[in-house]
């Protein structure tokens, strides 16, 4: 019997000071791959050049998935994409999010076909969903701020990164 | 030449291939048999200026004898004519000799063709799937194929 690592740092005042630190970073320099699948692209597109600006929230899309941290589904899956997004999701280093854009990313949306994945959440872990046919760029915004919501309240982001324990996710509850 | 001029010209050629001539509203379609069907291309592409086949496509009429019809659309470039030349497949012996020995386009036609409706054609230089996954099973164009896919429950209408 060895000595058991402790799950969290626990939770005193420098440990949560750390965190948010840690989480405050995370938060403002939301990187989202540039991948884009269908018309919800075109609205990616629009909130990220200059009449919605996505660069005001820390939001830079890059072009490499090395350095992305939030992939947004902006589109529908068929299941001939499904692999190549499925690798690209698989090459972001952690810690890495998910947004399904639109009603197809969340549910397959009108494409109830034989060849349309029906949400990518049967394969990727999604964290925001956000709704519409597509979104408006007000929605991708909200929804970017929601998932910044999440990760500001993220637990022992700090002590996961120098690897000890795991993050613990918020509860839905204590998210808002 | 006109339409008339040229189907008159086909039928000459090849009185026995020729199944059917309609002309609607400007329009005129030929259904030949398939068995000559390289040789009416090639007669068409030589002999009457269809230098461009704009379109190769096939049609599922489930329930009827043939089954299949495979539809060229042609194109004279530089008379600005069309035809539309159709043959028909059976079910069991679902297979054309290909064309793209005549328009080298037929060549991605033919697969999109095979790949969705199932519809094989001999001889082809490279006959495989162009659009479905390349381990897909099954041709989902057909209108026997399910809508939703073959392992989900089909769409009963909406509950509430």
């Amino acid at each position: 019997m060895g000595i058991e690592q402790p799950k969290t740092l626990g939770s005193g005042f420098i440990t949560t000071s750390l965190d948010k630190l840690v989480n405050w970073s995370r938060a403002s320099s939301l990187w989202p791959l540039t991948f884009g699948l269908a018309c919800c692209a075109i609205e990616m597109m629009s909130t990220g050049a200059a009449r919605f600006d996505l660069d005001r929230l820390g939001v830079l899309f890059r072009a490499s998935p090395r350095q992305a941290d939030v992939i947004i589904i902006a589109g529908t899956v068929t299941k001939k994409m499904l692999p190549v997004i499925k690798t690209v999701y698989e090459q972001m280093p952690e810690p890495k999010y998910v947004i399904a854009m639109g009603a197809c990313a969340s549910s397959g949306g009108v494409f109830d076909t034989y060849s349309v994945v029906q949400g990518v959440d049967e394969h990727l872990p999604v964290d925001v969903y956000i709704p519409g046919c597509p979104p408006r760029p007000e929605g991708l915004l909200y929804g970017l701020m929601k998932l910044q919501e999440k990760i500001r309240a993220e637990r022992n982001t700090f002590g996961s990164a120098i690897g000890v324990g795991e993050v613990v996710q918020p509860t839905m509850a204590s998210s808002v | 030449m006109s339409d008339q001029a040229i189907v008159e010209k086909l039928q000459a050629k090849f009185s026995s291939a020729v199944l059917n001539v309609v002309e609607h509203r400007g329009e005129t379609t030929v259904t030949v048999e398939k068995e000559q069907i390289v040789e009416i291309a090639t007669f068409l592409r030589d002999e009457c200026g269809y230098n461009f086949l704009c379109d190769l496509c096939g049609v599922d009429y489930l329930g009827q004898s043939p089954r299949f019809m495979v539809v060229y659309n042609l194109y004279n470039i530089a008379a600005k004519q069309r035809l539309r030349v159709k043959v028909p497949v059976e079910e069991q012996d679902a297979n054309v000799d290909t064309v793209s020995v005549v328009w080298g386009t037929a060549n991605w036609h033919e697969r999109e063709c095979w790949d969705l409706m199932g519809i094989s054609f001999n001889d082809h230089p490279d006959l495989r799937r162009i659009l479905m996954p390349a381990d897909w099973e099954g041709h989902p164009l057909r209108k026997d194929y399910p809508v939703q896919g073959p392992d989900r429950e089909p769409y009963q209408g909406r509950l509430s």
